[in-house]
């Protein structure tokens, strides 16, 4: 079977493609905002259709069990996110922050990103994947420097050169991917094609596969936020648009994780190259660490989070290059799981800084005295985040502490201590931003709480009970990462 | 394979790399931009004798676009741009010349070290092409880390991304290499528009990026 126009892979890419066209006409933003969710919940069916049949691989585009995953996970919280944002973009006109112009270059910008994203995942090509990142990048940096402080401008403009930088790498790592595979396959798009490439994997050269790995994997790094090259990260969740650093958070280090996966499976498939695992577990831990210790100084709410979802970026990167089925199946659930809660948190933090009016941490206190729904949400969040029970993040911190212990003891332990140091980070800002007396600006909150408790609902269903089909999936799919 | 072709290869992607260098060192804003452009031009003469060699005619698009937006575009618009801001000084080289000359010849041989032995099995066009375009792609991330200035940093950039360009084209037959040079001017352009666009001089009164640093939330 090939992929014709109506099949759900072309929707998938389709419909935001011609969304992000249509919104960049719409003069009014009520309607764009409806608009821009309409599109992605028409985007989450085609991808939940793509569960039940899947087109035979093509030469741009495939589908197979990794990605699958990923493209459900990316709709559906871009789905849940464009709800978000249609009740929370409405106060920033309110407040001046935004003109109705760059609203609709707002919702625009955010239906290429969701085609970019989208693209990324089903790309079969290697060089289609990296125009695929970079096109995310550049429409991210647009969304970062949106409200044009001299702060937002910054933080686009360190975004921009650091990951420029990042994506040059990985292309320079992409072409010795293919000049690894072009004596095997042969010229031509044949030695580009992931379905082509793992099959022959074992007849690559291994020295050139290792150099490819160490430039894929810094700069793709660099988009996962991992800690030598994850100075951007901060700066550009803590400027734009909350609803961008949700899809920052949730799904573009997600995405970029996933480049680099698919460059780890290729590794091990060549026994002959390095092991993959041992750099993906050092900058893991070191992200993990790094990470943890600069959550206690942070000032600024946003900027707090975006240190957490490097500290989770990094947890990740460990399970995975601590491989197996275990460590591989915990890696996979952490990543859903932290998107979920991660943006759930960003939604919260939105509103919070709506009816408070800002971002410092010292302002803001007693949340759950002046607006009880959300800062019982921000206090769910955080205890989900921090990895306590009964939320999936406990579980599946546990499962990779437990099951990497046995493989690789000394770096476990230091991933433990990381794991407290950042529960007790957290847990004491939450204290201060949750209880006590309430002080600052008592606003009402405008946006909609519904997204929010959608997230935490899933989670915490994940974390009480995970459904046995779901198990399987996901333990097929770790078995593929080896 | 012909001696000649890969000897005219070998030489213009060498040339490439010694641009790199006078890049390197060059601590006025209109030398840089002029010795930019001189690297634009090495780089479509080395693309546009690759695809002769190659006998891969999309590869003369990819030497075109080269030469058209790299070597005439963005100087010009630099130089307007650097005109219109009275920007024109000499520049802080971090570390000064002596130790970042130095460091690039590391890089060099670093780069030579790497490559190499990881293509002893390709075919020699293609060895000696990646070698030298590891090289300038380090060399342009030293410029990116040895200047403050924001002009200089997207100099740098670029020089960098001439490297890929080389390394893509080196690499015979690749599929994408039109598409993902026009992917990376697009971002090149992005980036001359943003320092255009986003006005950094007036906002910040400079275009040194470490002033900017200031500005940042958590640094009051």
């Amino acid at each position: 079977m090939t992929i014709g126009w109506l099949d759900p892979t072309m929707v998938v890419l389709v419909v935001p493609a011609i969304a992000a066209l249509v919104l960049a006409l719409l003069p009014d933003y009520r309607q764009s905002a409806r608009f821009n969710v309409l599109a992605t919940i028409v985007t989450f069916g085609a991808a939940l259709l793509l569960l039940g049949d899947r087109p035979a691989a093509g030469p741009y585009l495939f589908v197979d069990d990794l990605n699958i995953v990923f493209i459900v996970l990316t709709s559906f919280v871009g789905c849940t996110t464009s709800a978000f944002s249609a009740s929370y973009i409405e106060h920033e006109l309110a407040t001046g922050r935004l003109t109705p112009l760059y609203l609709r270059f707002y919702h625009a910008m955010y239906q290429c990103l969701m085609f970019a994203m989208n693209l990324a995942l089903l790309a079969n090509n290697i060089g289609l994947m990296w125009v695929a990142i970079e096109l995310a990048t550049l429409t991210t940096v647009l969304m970062v420097g949106i409200y044009r402080t001299p702060e937002a401008l910054e933080a686009a403009w360190k975004y921009f050169i650091l990951g420029s930088v990042g994506i040059g790498l990985a292309l320079f790592g992409t072409i010795l991917v293919y000049m690894a595979a072009r004596p095997v396959l042969g010229e031509g798009s044949d030695a580009m094609l992931w379905s082509a490439l793992i099959g022959k994997a074992s007849a690559f050269s291994p020295e050139l596969l290792d150099v490819a790995f160490v430039f894929l994997m810094l700069g793709y790094g660099t988009k996962v936020g991992v800690v030598p090259v994850h100075a951007w990260l901060p700066d550009a969740h803590a400027e734009g648009p909350t609803p961008i650093s949700a899809i920052l958070s949730g799904l573009l280090l997600n995405v970029a994780l996933y480049a680099v996966l698919r460059f780890k499976i290729l590794m091990s498939a060549n026994p002959a190259t390095i092991a993959p695992g041992p750099l993906m577990v050092t900058l893991g831990l070191i992200s993990v660490v790094f990470a943890t210790l600069m959550l206690f100084g942070r000032r600024d709410i946003k900027r707090f989070f975006a240190y957490s979802s490097i500290e989770h970026m990094g947890i990740i990167t460990f399970a995975f290059g601590i491989g197996g089925p275990l460590a591989n199946f915990a890696g996979l659930l952490h990543m859903a799981m932290h998107s979920l809660t991660k943006s759930a948190i960003f939604f919260a933090v939105g509103q919070i800084v709506q009816v408070k009016g800002t971002q410092k941490i010292a302002d803001i206190r007693g949340l759950t005295e002046s607006h009880p729904l959300l800062g019982w949400g921000l206090v769910a969040g955080v205890v989900a985040i921090a990895g306590l029970p009964p939320f999936g993040i406990f579980l599946t911190e546990f499962l990779l502490v437990s099951s990497s212990f046995a493989a690789q003891p000394l770096p476990t332990i230091a991933l433990a201590v990381g794991l407290l140091l950042g529960l007790s980070a957290l847990v004491l800002r939450l204290t201060g931003l949750a209880f006590g007396r309430p002080h600052g600006a008592r606003a009402k909150a405008h946006a909609s709480f519904a997204p929010m408790f959608a997230h935490l609902g899933l989670v915490l269903l994940a974390g009480i009970h995970l459904p046995a089909q779901l198990v399987i999936w996901f333990q097929n799919v770790a078995r593929l990462l080896g | 394979m012909d001696h000649l072709e890969f000897d005219i290869a070998h030489l213009l992607a060498g040339g490439l790399v010694l641009v790199s260098f006078m890049l390197l060192y060059q601590d006025r804003l209109f030398g840089l931009i002029n010795i930019f452009t001189l690297h634009a031009v090495v780089l479509s003469l080395s693309v546009g004798w690759q695809a002769f060699a190659q006998d891969a005619p999309h590869l003369y698009v990819t030497a075109v676009i080269a030469l058209v937006l790299k070597a005439m575009i963005i100087p010009v618009a630099l130089h307007r741009m650097v005109q219109r801001l009275h920007i024109h000084r000499t520049l802080e080289i971090i570390g000064g010349i002596g130790p970042t000359m130095l460091a690039g010849i590391g890089l060099v041989a670093l780069s030579m070290v790497v490559m190499l032995p990881a293509t002893a099995t390709a075919d020699p066009l293609a060895r000696e092409d990646l070698a030298f375009a590891l090289s300038v792609v380090l060399l342009g991330l030293l410029m990116m880390v040895t200047r403050r200035n924001a002009i200089g940093q997207v100099v740098g950039f670029m020089s960098l991304e001439n490297g890929l360009i080389l390394a893509a084209t080196g690499a015979k037959g690749m599929p994408l290499v039109v598409e993902i040079s026009v992917a990376f001017s697009v971002l090149i352009a992005f980036i001359v528009i943003g320092i255009v666009l986003f006005r950094i001089r007036e906002r910040f009164d400079t275009v040194d990026v470490h002033a900017l640093d200031r500005s940042r939330g958590e640094r009051q």
